[in-house]
């Protein structure tokens, strides 16, 4: 039975350590693990053959002993002999609260089971990732699922997915205190090691860049948004319980851990993930990355108004509205004779929390008959009726 | 092994015991083994002291009567059922254990291990025994009931791990029950093959078998002998339910199981379907049993989600006055006799029966008929008829 030899995997792994060797997509994880016993286990309760239900159960408790799900589902197992069980988590006297975060568990790990990532396509959010940035993370708060690509040439591969728990009061954080998820496209900012933590955020912690450039255009704030771990007295914690920061299992934080680049990771949160398949993708990346150029080319050309056009009406930068920049380039422009600008390390994501605006970044270097400089840069660009338009524009 | 002479206890004062009690002891220690009459005297004597509170002299009288027939079970029992009433349970564990080892077919060892184990809070270990007792006994209703128990417990405690909270002080404490007498469990001759394996298996070990007293009957006889047997148990069992002993520690459940005659099983039934009617059955017991027992949550869970109430009724309403019921009654005693298991298919059968129904206040005997109904791996009455 698969279940049988699947456990017998996990068993195996825990047995001999870390299986650090093995390419990262044959690694048999305990979280994806505990999916595939509790769907099986779900099975066969379904099936009424509670002993081969109660055997699983009690395998998955002996692997992960403090996963609370686990015990509430034996709880049921055992009580179902005794009277018929209505629902997962049928304890007489339970906190409501409790018994519902569990199930909420339950429901989004058996779905996660179930419902795999289309293989063939993409989170649309992964545009363009820079060579350096070896993975990309794109969580769904919806399902509790964090998936873990790789950057293969260019190209996202999926490479495994993780239960995750976020904000109690669900996705788009707004301000300081309001226990939600931001939504957008942030990076890695930090590594936390266990040792400078309390036992509260588990094997370790990974503050992002919360509120980015784009939420403090919208008024958005707050602070202290982190991928972190979890307490040693669970296992899990169930899908709406951070306040505000998503949540991995210990052995799947210890796992992308060795991953995550220190400024360089991409972390997407979005409320559910937006596939899209690699023609659409190829096509949509295409797209901008032929504005860019046409932007990057008009500027050199000397030609303001056409270097403008690339403007949105709503357009702001770090201290002016586009009148102010306007003037601004005009100003700047009326000394040059000639202007050479080269961009490099492009990135470029889409951000889940606004439709058609993707975040760019990359490395401009400038060259002028009276200046030169070099800066790392960010814009937002937006999907405007009439095509791509610039709605921010300042230095990363 | 010890040895007292053997007069020395034989003008021990007649104790006052509950008649009824005192024929059952004579009649399941006459029956089922053999024992010359003064033998059963004896530890109907020791039976009686015990029930009097009298431990120290239960024990003595009891270690006496093991000096003379060294291994026999019956004695064996009675000492493990004195020692657990002293609260000395790690040698109330080691003489059922030891009976459970000899006689690995008797299901009553097994159940009352499990309450010693449950009473030091290993409800796991209490499991175990409880499955063993009924896997030797399919139907035994006290081994049910108190498996029953043990499942909510360890469903508490599985709880408990799952939302860290604390329910001790809930409603889960249950207290389970030792069976007060060997044989209690009133075998069902329709039960597949146990009382065949029963005597078979239930041989006294080599050493012991010199002195203590032989099973009734070899595996060859075992069928005439269970046939013959019947109307005695039949006996035996109504001792049972009427001998309410009041213990301090532990209430004898009575079994329902043991008011029941043999079922009309068909004699050519293939090997699943006797199974089905087996477990068809054993629902029908064990609702009986919660009735009895006035659980009434148990007793409602034997009824299926699509239950065609009687008069049509509501769900609700229905199981509210059910509740209003059983409840307000001080005792109920629900016996099922003479049923009757009709397959229809592998999930549907009917199953009618003599009911007789004693409460503190009403008794009524109707032919009952219930449409049972398999769904999720149990069954579940989906209807239930009276009339004559």
């Amino acid at each position: 039975m698969s279940t049988r030899i699947a456990t017998c995997v996990v068993l195996a792994c825990v047995a001999l350590g870390a299986p650090s060797t093995l390419s990262p997509a044959k690694i048999a994880r305990i979280d994806t693990t505990a999916d595939a016993l509790l769907a099986t286990v779900f099975e066969e309760i379904v099936r009424g053959q509670l002993d081969t239900a109660l055997q699983n159960i009690e395998d998955l408790i002996r692997i992960t002993p403090n996963f609370r799900l686990a015990h509430l589902i034996k709880g049921d197992i055992l009580l179902a002999r005794v009277r018929p069980i209505e629902t997962i988590g049928a304890a007489p006297n339970a906190p409501n609260a409790n018994i519902e975060g569990l199930r909420a568990e339950a429901l989004v790990r058996v779905r996660a089971y179930r419902e795999r990532p289309p293989e063939d396509r993409v989170p649309r959010y992964l545009l363009q990732l820079r060579n350096d940035q070896r993975y990309a993370l794109v969580v769904d708060t919806r399902r509790s699922r964090l998936y873990l690509y790789e950057n293969d040439a260019g190209t996202p591969r999926f490479v495994a997915d993780y239960y995750v728990s976020s904000g109690k009061n669900g996705p788009q954080k707004v301000r300081e205190g309001d226990e939600k998820t931001p939504i957008g496209v942030y990076h890695i900012t930090a590594s936390l090691p266990r040792q400078k933590l309390s036992d509260f955020y588990g094997s370790g912690a990974f503050p992002i860049n919360y509120p980015n450039d784009w939420d403090r255009i919208q008024g958005r704030n707050g602070h202290g948004i982190w991928l972190h771990g979890t307490p040693s007295n669970t296992y899990s914690r169930p899908p709406r319980s951070s306040n505000g920061c998503v949540v991995l299992v210990n052995s799947d934080l210890e796992e992308i851990a060795r991953k995550l680049q220190v400024g360089v990771t991409p972390v997407i949160i979005s409320e559910e993930v937006k596939w899209l398949s690699l023609d659409d993708w190829t096509s949509e990346r295409n797209s901008l990355e032929r504005e860019l150029e046409r932007w990057r080319a008009d500027w050199e050309s000397l030609d303001t108004d056409r270097y403008l056009a690339h403007y949105s009406a709503s357009f702001s930068a770090q201290n002016a509205d586009l009148n102010g920049w306007a003037r601004h380039k005009r100003l700047v422009n009326s000394g040059k004779t000639w202007i050479k600008v080269k961009v490099s390390n492009l990135s470029m994501f889409e951000d889940p929390g606004k439709a058609g605006l993707v975040s760019v970044t990359f490395d401009q270097e400038y060259r002028s008959n009276n200046l030169s400089n070099t800066v790392k840069k960010r814009q937002y660009w937006l999907r405007e009726d009439d095509g791509w338009r610039i709605l921010y524009e300042g230095t990363a | 092994m010890l040895r007292v002479p053997p007069d020395s206890k034989k003008h021990e004062p007649m104790t006052c015991l509950p008649r009824l009690v005192a024929q059952l002891v004579i009649l399941v220690f006459s029956i089922t083994l053999c024992a010359p009459l003064a033998h059963a005297d004896e530890l109907q004597d020791i039976n009686g002291l015990l029930k009097q509170g009298q431990h120290a002299k239960a024990l003595e009288r009891v270690n006496q009567y093991l000096a003379q027939k060294p291994g026999d079970p019956n004695g064996r029992f009675i000492k493990g059922l004195i020692l657990a009433e002293q609260n000395k349970t790690a040698e109330a564990i080691e003489v059922f254990a030891a009976l459970s080892r000899d006689y690995p077919a008797l299901p009553e060892p097994y159940n009352n291990l499990a309450v010693l184990y449950a009473s030091q809070g290993d409800y796991e270990k209490a499991r175990q025994q409880l499955e063993k007792s009924i896997r030797t006994h399919p139907s035994y209703a006290t081994a049910y009931e108190n498996l029953g128990d043990v499942y909510t417990k360890l469903a508490s405690q599985a709880y408990d791990k799952a939302l860290q909270f604390d329910s001790s002080n809930s409603a889960a404490k249950n207290k389970l029950s030792l069976i007060r007498d060997l044989m209690s469990s009133g075998r069902l001759p329709g039960a597949p093959s146990a009382p065949t394996v029963a005597l078979k298996d239930a041989a006294p070990p080599p050493a012991a078998k010199s002195a203590a007293s032989k099973p009734e009957s070899k595996p060859a006889e075992a069928k005439a002998a269970v046939a013959a047997k019947t109307d005695a148990q039949k006996t035996e069992a109504k001792a049972v339910v009427t001998a309410k002993v009041d213990a301090p520690k532990a209430e004898v459940k009575p079994a329902a199981v043991a008011k029941a005659d043999a079922p009309k099983t068909d004699a050519k039934l293939p090997r699943a379907q006797e199974g089905d009617q087996q477990a068809v059955l054993q629902a029908v017991l064990a609702w009986a049993d919660a009735w009895s027992q006035q659980k009434v949550d148990a007793y409602l869970g034997f009824y299926a989600q699509d239950f065609k109430t009687p008069k049509g009724e509501g769900r609700p309403e229905w199981e509210a006055a059910r509740r209003e019921r059983i409840t307000g009654a001080k005792k109920i005693e629900v016996a099922v006799e003479s049923p009757k298991v009709v397959l229809k298919d592998e999930n549907n059968a009917m199953v009618s029966f003599k009911q007789k129904y004693r409460s503190d206040t009403v008794k009524v005997d109707s032919r009952k008929t219930l449409v049972m109904v398999r769904t999720g791996g149990r069954w579940a009455i989906q209807q239930e008829r009276t009339g004559s």
